[in-house]
């Protein structure tokens, strides 16, 4: 692919998304508007993400893609392979070896340091746009710092349901000003926002980018007497046996019959390699 | 036992090869060309270059066949393609009123100066299938007519003369560009056009339709619809004036629509605008309208709340290649997030199910 650019965007573009993330970093938890490009993959299957990595890889940096917390998901493989051949960088699964981490849905198990960043796939980045669908208002809201609106959507969840009814894409606020969209990740791994790694999100549809650098106070909006709660699959892994990671639970007979995994599969064989296991693991062959 | 799901490179590369073959198809029928698709499916390659933004008969065609004919596919190719060149520089306005016209009318005067020129139409068309186009393709060689050398002037320019129609006045403000920056609402006219004239054409025959039909009637005429080719010129910086740098085919349509006036306005007729490359006369006629219908703030007209009045809804939903694409990737995996949905599913309803237990027991 000699043809085009390293990682594909030309220069020009990636200073203008450059920008937008300086931008992002400077006003943590606002949405940038950015001129997002068209991208040879689908508007919706990352191509923000992948704007935002093709605007900070270098040809010395080391990238890891993950869907659904795996490395081999078909949307993952095909994002890994987009960069393998337009900025023929290294390429790994594990987290630890990783210095840029595009994600779809998840945050890595594996606690993030300093020198990674960690790049968002995000299909609508305005988490009040469900409560109002214009732009032009939600703009406003953020200006304005107007979230009561929020506030009495999950306030009428707890009356109607007794919870707060979201379990993914949970909003939050940041460093106690933007509320913002975590993209679709499930609330259990809300915690992990505040982290020493920068935090970039890309929406390409939406032509919105925004930021949550190192360090920075991430608040999952809840009430006192509803406290956030993260949520997972009360199980242990069947694999690795680890009772403290996000489940998946996959269907494995007509009978209904299930297994819980891991849906971060870097963690989960890391764990396997160092010994853990869990019901469903293979049986050791006696020596 | 379960193993995770591994080779998912495999099957990828599987699924091209499969879709490559199928592409093909029975290897016993001859191959299209390009040349076939440029001129045998010319409004096709029209549509792939409108909606496409580019201007390319050659490229169209190839998305074409890449794209096994699905347009909105081809469409995304010549997208692609069209963000990776380079900005060399803007043309000059085109001047329509010079356009060599292969079909002209204008349904608001019986006739007018350079005529009525019915052109390539299908209107008039009895919509028989041709079974001997079955067999044979040869056709008749048509009559020729001596071509018209004078500029057909626009009709709406002799509505204007008598201060009929509301007059556009003239700006040498550069327009935004919607491929350089971020949509921002409200938009102005042109990036309003902008964004009409790349929009999907069943979006916006649907938003049209809309507005005839009385969500936000602006009763319009067609004042003239033409369609043929006119030279793009460029300046170049170096030589310091402009040459020409190539020829396109575009559709014009400009529609005139009953106003009565409002508190700012005085009665005259108003219009709406489309332009769009190649011959799509459904999509300019469309163009023209939705375009008036959005003029309703500028107009001083009231908010009816129709759909093709509202800009936002509008311009946001119009890109085929954004909706195609979002409204696709739900087809991509989404158990993770489906997985904290039952979780939470399964609490509400354990909850609820002991409430009504409890209910039950008192």
């Amino acid at each position: 692919m000699s043809d085009y650019n390293f990682a594909y965007l030309d220069e020009q573009t990636k200073r203008m998304i450059r920008r937008a993330i300086l931008k992002g970093v400077a006003i943590p938890g606002y949405q940038v508007p950015f001129a997002s490009r068209e991208m040879p993959m689908p508007y919706g299957w990352g191509t923000g993400g992948v704007q935002v990595t093709a605007a900070c890889l270098t040809p010395d940096d080391t990238l890891k893609v993950i869907d659904q917390g795996a490395d081999d998901t078909t949307n993952a493989v095909s994002i890994r392979k987009f960069f393998e051949n337009t900025a023929d960088v290294a390429v790994t699964g594990q987290t630890s070896e990783a210095s840029i981490i595009q994600t779809r849905h998840r945050i890595p198990e594996h606690p993030l340091t300093e020198d990674q960043i960690l790049v968002y796939q995000v299909p609508i980045p305005e988490p009040l746009r469900f409560l109002e669908p214009r732009e032009t208002e939600t703009r406003k809201m953020h200006a304005l710092e107007e979230y009561g609106l929020m506030h009495v959507k999950l306030y009428e969840d707890i009356a109607r349901h007794g919870h707060i009814a979201t379990a993914y894409a949970y909003p939050v606020k940041v460093e106690d000003r933007y509320v913002m969209d975590p993209s679709p990740i499930p609330k259990f791994d809300n915690p992990k926002l505040e982290s020493p790694a920068i935090q970039l999100f890309g929406a390409g549809r939406e032509q919105r980018i925004y930021a949550v650098p190192p360090f920075t106070k991430v608040v999952s909006l809840d009430f006192e007497d509803h406290p956030f709660e993260p949520a997972r699959a009360e199980h242990e892994c069947d694999l690795c046996g680890a009772d403290h990671t996000y489940l998946d639970e996959v269907i494995i007979d007509d009978n209904g019959g299930r297994m819980f995994v891991c849906s971060d599969t870097d963690y989960c064989e890391t764990r396997q390699s160092a010994g853990h296991r869990g019901k469903f693991s293979p049986k050791e062959n006696a020596a | 036992m379960y193993v995770a799901v591994k080779g998912g490179e495999r099957a990828i590369d599987n699924a091209h090869a499969w879709l490559a073959e199928e592409r093909r198809g029975d290897v016993n029928v001859s191959e299209l060309t390009l040349p076939q698709i440029r001129e045998q499916m010319t409004l096709a390659v029209h549509r792939v270059m409108a909606e496409g933004s580019l201007y390319d008969p050659d490229l169209a065609a190839l998305a074409i066949k890449q794209s096994r004919g699905d347009l909105i596919e081809a469409i995304f190719l010549i997208r692609a393609y069209r963000t990776t060149l380079p900005r060399i520089g803007y043309s000059d306005p085109v001047d329509t009123g010079k356009m060599t016209c292969d079909r002209r009318i204008s349904a608001t005067f019986k006739d007018a100066p350079g005529g009525q020129v019915l052109g390539p139409t299908f209107d008039y068309t009895h919509r028989l299938l041709d079974f001997k186009l079955a067999a044979d393709g040869e056709v008749p060689t048509a009559n020729h007519a001596i071509p018209q050398t004078a500029d057909m002037p626009r009709i709406t320019d002799f509505l204007n003369k008598d201060d009929l129609i509301q007059t556009e006045v003239p700006s040498d403000e550069t327009p935004p560009d919607m491929t350089r920056e971020p949509m921002e609402y409200p938009a102005n006219r042109a990036l309003r056009l902008q964004t009409l004239t790349r929009g999907d054409e069943g979006f916006v025959l649907g938003m049209a339709y809309s507005t005839q039909r009385g969500y936000g009637r602006n009763h319009p005429f067609v004042g003239e619809l033409r369609i043929g080719t006119i030279s793009v010129e460029m300046e170049i910086a170096e030589l310091g004036f402009s040459i020409e740098i190539g020829e396109i085919t575009l559709t014009e349509c400009e529609t005139v629509n009953q106003f009565t006036g409002s508190k700012s306005e005085p009665p005259q007729f108003t219009r709406g605008y489309g332009l769009v490359f190649g011959q799509l006369e459904r999509k300019a006629i469309s163009m023209a309208l939705v375009d008036r219908a959005l003029r309703w703030q500028e107009l001083g007209e009231d908010n009816l709340g129709a759909p093709a009045q509202d800009e936002e809804f509008v311009l946001s939903h119009s890109d085929n290649i954004q909706a195609t694409g979002f409204l696709e990737h739900i087809k991509l995996p989404h158990y993770v997030d489906f997985q904290s949905e039952l979780e939470l599913v399964r609490k509400l309803r354990c909850e609820a199910q002991a409430a009504a237990h409890k209910e039950a027991a008192e």
